[in-house]
């Protein structure tokens, strides 16, 4: 299975590299990128010096352009992907139906992958994409059983790719606007989610209360960890009870069933955090690069390097989240 | 002259109280076009299918049309299953919310719905060379968006303009979740809650709706007084998305602001009274917070 890696900067990008990626996906400083966040991500030269560093050691670049242009400025979209295509990018990350249209089109020979942000969530939707605009890899939603991407696999004749660590959206990706229902900006149009602009701690006493554009979304006791205030990660009052009504604060990690996914027929394993820093995404990818030469070798992976990932996670508690039917 | 619709029901309401909500506004309502079928969860599907037949024939003996909208989370076989059903009824059109219905539907009229993501011409354009017959946009749409869209009439477009807005979908059930229980073993608490149950913030303050396994904003939106100049902006229809009130006379009320019997303001303070627990907003048309509430000579299409 082939290790994709996050990089927002060109110091990241080295690291995923010498930690062992197969491949790193980026995104270019714009609104085009569903991680456009200040002070990061590339430039096209950037990009250009990235993509050579990566061909030498016989690795990938994916460019993700998996926003949703807007309508009357689709040309600054257009022109992402015609960057991507002539620095020699292997593949790009798209969203919306009407830049696959275009990509497929102008650039006949450029890799197309669907980012999870399309929501291809069954094998009529993958084929849809396929047949359309000849789309070679879907990344699939963080929404689906490992029985239902097995099923998902054995009926399309395209490679799927999943999320193996890394953030943990409980929403199907790319039809989600609670964000620009408290915020104004959304993935799909700004590519944030929660931004950091809209985003105050207060004290209260003892506590840390987190807001999302002026919204109470947590509140943490002296014990507590304070994180960040992501919408769907908040705690609310639902039915006269307080509780993370739609997911806990955890990162997801697939660790520990890799075996399974690789059953499932999965070709690629995604890793989250193109907004991390380089020593985390180094970690990361080293005990991913790990797991999945074990397991190629052995079969199974090792239960403390499974653990060693879970320390990283966000909030120090992982989940394997949707993968597991009792999410639901 | 532009079309009132009545989107689908989101919630998850007691069989015969569906049958008869449509039944009423079929004699009572001035609605062109009538959105049927379960959106949300596939485990309730089996709930209307017995009343399905003969809503259907009541709200086309008054002389509405009638679309089919299909789930808009298709994320296993048996509700692919369910879908290849719906697309094989044949004489109703379908109104896609899965991208993966298009497939099914290629090659025949079909309408798309809020849940398929159309934010720019070239998307429009690609659905309407499919055979797209019309659309529903996305509630997050800004008005700059929805009048580039609308302006070359490609196809007719329709927006949301009254209801709890969709905001998200999951595989989680969040109505489950709340009640501590599961998707499987969920007891249908979803039906609890004919708009939806209210999500606070820990200070209190009013903030999303859940309905299984979606998530609305705790705001209605009500765009009464923006009709005039969406539909000089060219769009063709307004959306009414059903809450637990007087359906019959929201329509009434966007019937006569369309037509100009009573002024917008009027019309807004009747529809603030037939949902008073509810804040009317307009946000996303504005550009802004989808929660938030401008005044409508701010919308500036003109």
């Amino acid at each position: 299975m082939e290790i994709v890696a996050p990089a927002g900067t060109p110091a990241a990008f080295r690291a995923a590299l010498a930690a062992g990626a197969d491949t790193v996906y980026v995104g270019f400083r714009d609104e085009t990128n569903a991680r456009n966040f200040p002070g990061l991500n590339f430039s096209a030269e950037e990009l250009d010096q990235a993509i050579r560093a990566a061909h030498e050691q016989r690795r990938k670049v994916y460019v993700a352009v998996n926003t949703f242009p807007r309508a009357g400025a689709e040309a600054t979209w257009h022109r992402a992907v015609d960057t991507a295509a002539a620095l020699g990018a292997d593949a790009v990350i798209l969203a919306d139906i009407g830049l696959m249209a275009y990509a497929s089109r102008r650039h006949p020979e450029l890799r197309l992958h669907l980012s999870v942000q399309a929501a291809a969530s069954h094998a009529d939707a993958v084929r849809f994409y396929a047949e359309t605009f000849g789309i070679r890899r879907v990344v699939l939603p963080r929404v689906l059983t490992v029985e239902e991407i097995a099923a998902l696999n054995a009926a399309v004749p395209i490679e799927t790719e999943v999320f193996a660590f890394g953030g943990m959206c409980p929403m199907a990706e790319g039809r989600c606007s609670l964000s620009s229902y408290v915020t104004g900006r959304s993935p799909n149009m700004s590519g944030v989610c929660s931004p950091a602009s809209h985003v105050r701690y207060e004290r209260q006493g003892d506590a840390l209360v987190s807001r999302l554009g002026g919204s109470v979304i947590n509140r943490f006791g002296a014990e507590e960890a304070a994180g960040y205030p992501t919408l769907c990660k908040g705690r609310f009052i639902a039915d006269g009870r307080a509780s993370y009504l739609f997911e806990e604060p955890v990162s997801l990690n697939a660790a520990a069933i890799l075996a399974e996914l690789r059953a499932a027929g999965v070709a690629a394993l995604k890793i989250e955090g193109r907004q991390r820093g380089r020593a985390y995404v180094a970690a990361i990818v080293a005990a991913y690069r790990g797991l999945i030469d074990t397991l190629m070798r052995e079969g199974g992976v090792p239960r403390d390097t499974v653990a060693a990932l879970d320390r990283l996670a966000e909030g120090q508690s992982e989940t394997t989240g949707a993968y597991g039917r009792r999410w639901r | 002259m532009a079309a009132l619709s009545l989107g689908p029901v989101f919630f998850n309401w007691e069989p015969e109280r569906w049958r008869d909500f449509h039944f009423r506004l079929a004699d009572e309502a001035p609605i062109d076009t009538v959105y049927l079928g379960e959106v949300v969860c596939a485990k309730r599907t089996p709930f209307i299918a017995p009343h399905l037949d003969a809503v259907i024939e009541r709200l086309k003996r008054a002389g509405k049309r009638v679309a089919l909208s299909s789930l808009a989370l298709i994320g296993n076989e048996r509700e692919a299953a369910l879908m290849r059903d719906l697309c094989a009824e044949g004489d109703l059109i379908v109104e896609a919310n899965d991208i993966g219905l298009l497939r099914l539907l290629a090659g025949r009229p079909h309408r798309l719905g809020p849940f398929i993501n159309i934010y720019n011409e070239s998307t429009l354009a690609h659905f309407a060379a499919r055979g797209a017959v019309g659309a529903c946009l996305p509630p997050e749409l800004p008005g700059s968006s929805i009048a580039r869209l609308a302006a070359p009439a490609v196809i007719p477009l329709e927006i949301v303009a009254f209801g709890r807005l969709p905001l998200a979908i999951s595989a989680r059930c969040f109505h489950a979740r709340a009640h501590r229980l599961h998707k499987d073993g969920c007891r249908f608490v979803c039906a609890q809650d004919p708009d939806g149950l209210v999500v606070r913030t820990l200070e209190g303050e009013p903030f999303l709706a859940i309905n299984g396994l979606q998530t609305l904003s705790y705001t209605c939106v009500s765009l009464l007084g923006e009709l005039h100049q969406l539909q000089r902006a060219g769009v063709a229809g307004f959306r009414l998305s059903p809450l637990a009130t007087d359906m019959a006379a929201v329509a009434r009320l966007f019937r006569d602001v369309l037509d100009r019997r009573i002024a917008a303001e009027e019309a807004t303070g009747r529809l603030a009274g037939l949902v008073p627990e509810t804040p009317l907003a307009n946000g996303f048309l504005h550009g802004a917070e989808g929660r938030s509430r401008h005044r409508a000579e701010l919308l500036g299409l003109e």
